[in-house]
């Protein structure tokens, strides 16, 4: 079976993502932005799956487009769109905005030039059919601790959600 | 030329063992693909008229009756005159929202059937993540009822969007639960990896030789319960279709919908509901499988099985003869009379057509998935006539205070139970 992995969708997957990316911070309604971004989270599960890695891209699908992004625009059809409209976008902070922007850029060319003899050059390690059961096993294996103390700290974010919200417990 | 025609052959050997997806066939990919959408349209006209009948025979009525013998044209005739009418958008309303918000339900509620298996072959693809895939799909779908709700700018859709959101994020929750509880038993077996493909799943229960809603009883029966509420609240059907709520929210988030647009909508859901009936069908009813594969097996009764299908058509035909015999005798009645006898020919022809012993052997998967997934429909219609709809704040009590935590214990105890037995094996 010929891959699909070709070029052709790695550009357009990344330019429809790009362009989702900058519809998120120019739109002025929030709705649009919310929707602006859940194509470029629908756009890089693509690129995920392109880079064959399944699980994920389908847990992307799942926790981001179909979980939180639903949360955001439970929260966001809530605020009063014409009082957003009126407010200032973008925060006056250019001189930081430039420092940042001039060191992502510096990172890029850095990549660009010089990706060859840093990164790696190795093909996959597992097949692509494999993939869920060796995440399965990485995660609940070698890498448990970190996992379990992943799980601990958003134990403690949730509780300290309720805390915030609930006036008496 | 000669390559192409070998390339379309080459799929209908009868040794052909994968999907044509997982082939790299794009000719039958292709036709698989206008299959399913043909099947599932059919079937969204068949259940519209179904419902309306079942309902109202439930409540001692005689539902539609007009339009065709037994009101059978009646789903034709609603389809044109939605196609008619007028499109309506309302003034205020963010017009691009509005305009994308069906698509976006009905995208996703027919994206969802390119895994789902009709039988070992039978299906557009086979993926690594299949189960994964379809419950992520399948939650797009409330993207777009959300932005519905929100883009038609008024009060009762929005708080119809507004509730279909709570209510399908959190019941997503208990659904994963139960999902998982299936998953992990497919990883019983000799090597000890489970799978999340569709077909792996069906095939994991052939191995072990029970469908996992009888396995390691009743933990496996309790996940298919909780699964089987969770999917009704999904769908957003009654006694869980508050977002919809008519004696509250006149239509919920598609009030402002009308024509083409809401027949989008109804579309999506009626595929929707046929969606998660067929994930509940393959992770606890055995899938393709006939019933009783290991304790009926042999020649005689792979025989007994395999004239079902035909014998469903010919039930079918039987009762269209039945009924043309009882159709009035004027004269007006004449074209009518004609036309289902005529109905009743075709389904007799499919029912003869389908006892040929190539034919059933190809086709037999297909007709216990679909005949396990009809099933659910009917609950559907049942539960729609029987049940009175939940209020609100009960909705969320038994999504986050009983299903969930009874689907934590399902989860824990089947993991556990998995566990003894492998090592007792050992």
């Amino acid at each position: 079976m010929a891959p699909v992995a070709t070029p052709f969708f790695f550009y357009l997957l990344s330019g429809m993502m790009l362009i989702g990316g900058i519809l998120v911070i120019t739109r002025r309604n929030p709705v649009h932005s919310a929707l602006a971004l859940i194509v470029a989270l629908l756009c890089q599960a693509g690129i995920y799956l392109m880079l064959y890695a399944p699980f994920v891209a389908a847990v992307q699908i799942i926790l981001y487009a179909g979980g939180i992004m639903v949360l955001f625009l439970f929260v966001i059809m809530l605020v009063s769109i014409e009082r957003t409209m009126k407010e200032r976008q973008f925060n006056r902070q250019w001189l930081l905005g430039i420092v940042a922007a001039g060191a992502l850029g510096g990172l890029f060319i850095a990549v660009y030039s010089r990706g060859q003899q840093i990164f790696p050059n190795r093909a996959l390690p597992v097949a692509e059919t494999q993939n869920t059961q060796t995440v399965g096993t990485m995660l609940y294996g070698q890498y448990m601790f970190a996992f379990e103390i992943a799980s601990l700290l958003l134990l403690v974010a949730i509780i300290g959600a309720v805390v915030m919200a609930k006036k008496r417990i | 030329m000669h390559d192409l025609i070998q390339y379309v052959v080459s799929y209908l050997k009868p040794n052909v063992d994968t999907t044509p997806g997982v082939a790299g066939n794009f000719f039958w990919a292709f036709v698989y693909i206008l299959l399913v959408f043909v099947g599932l349209s059919i079937a969204v006209i068949a259940m519209n008229w179904l419902e309306r009948k079942i309902l109202a025979h439930m409540q001692v009525r005689l539902g539609p009756m007009r339009v065709g013998p037994h009101g059978l044209l009646q789903p034709i005739a609603d389809a044109l005159k939605l196609l008619l009418k007028e499109d309506i958008m309302p003034a205020q309303a963010d017009a691009l929202v509005f305009w994308i918000a069906p698509f976006i339900v009905v995208l996703a509620a027919f994206t969802v059937f390119v895994v789902v298996p009709f039988g070992p072959t039978h299906a557009i693809t086979d993926m690594n993540i299949g189960i994964l895939f379809m419950l992520g799909v399948s939650s797009l779908s409330v993207l777009g009822i959300v932005t519905a709700g929100w883009a038609s700018n008024s009060h009762y859709p929005l708080i119809g969007a507004l509730r279909s959101s709570a209510q399908m994020v959190s019941y997503e929750v208990a659904m994963g639960f139960a999902v998982v509880s299936a998953v992990l038993m497919t990883s019983l077996n000799a090597s000890g990896t489970g799978t999340l493909s569709m077909i792996g799943i069906v095939q994991a229960q052939q191995q072990q030789g029970e469908w996992f809603i009888f396995k390691f009883f009743p933990l496996g029966l309790i996940a298919f319960f909780i699964f089987a509420v969770a999917m009704v609240a999904e769908t957003n059907r009654a006694p869980f279709d508050l977002p919809e709520a008519e004696s509250e929210l006149t239509a919920g988030f598609h009030t402002e919908y009308s024509g083409f647009r809401w027949s989008l909508f109804f579309l999506a859901e009626y595929s929707a509901m046929i969606a998660v009936s067929s994930i509940a069908v393959t992770l606890w009813l055995g899938g393709w499988l006939r019933p009783f594969p290991h304790w009926l097996s042999g020649g005689v009764w792979d025989f007994v099985f395999s004239v079902f299908p035909g014998l469903t058509f010919l039930f079918l035909a039987g009762m269209c003869f039945y009924n043309t015999a009882r159709m009035p005798k004027h004269p007006y009645f004449r074209i009518q009379t004609m036309g289902l006898a005529g109905f009743g020919f075709l389904l007799a022809l499919i029912g003869l057509l389908l006892f040929i012993p190539q034919v059933s052997s190809r086709i037999q998967d297909i007709y216990w998935f679909c005949v396990k997934v009809a099933g659910f429909m009917y609950l559907y219609i049942w539960y729609r006539g029987t049940f009175p709809r939940y209020r609100f704040d009960q909705l969320m009590k038994v999504g986050w205070k009983v299903l969930l935590p009874v689907g934590m214990g399902v989860l824990i105890l089947t993991a556990s139970v998995g566990l003894l037995q492998t090592t007792w094996h050992r």
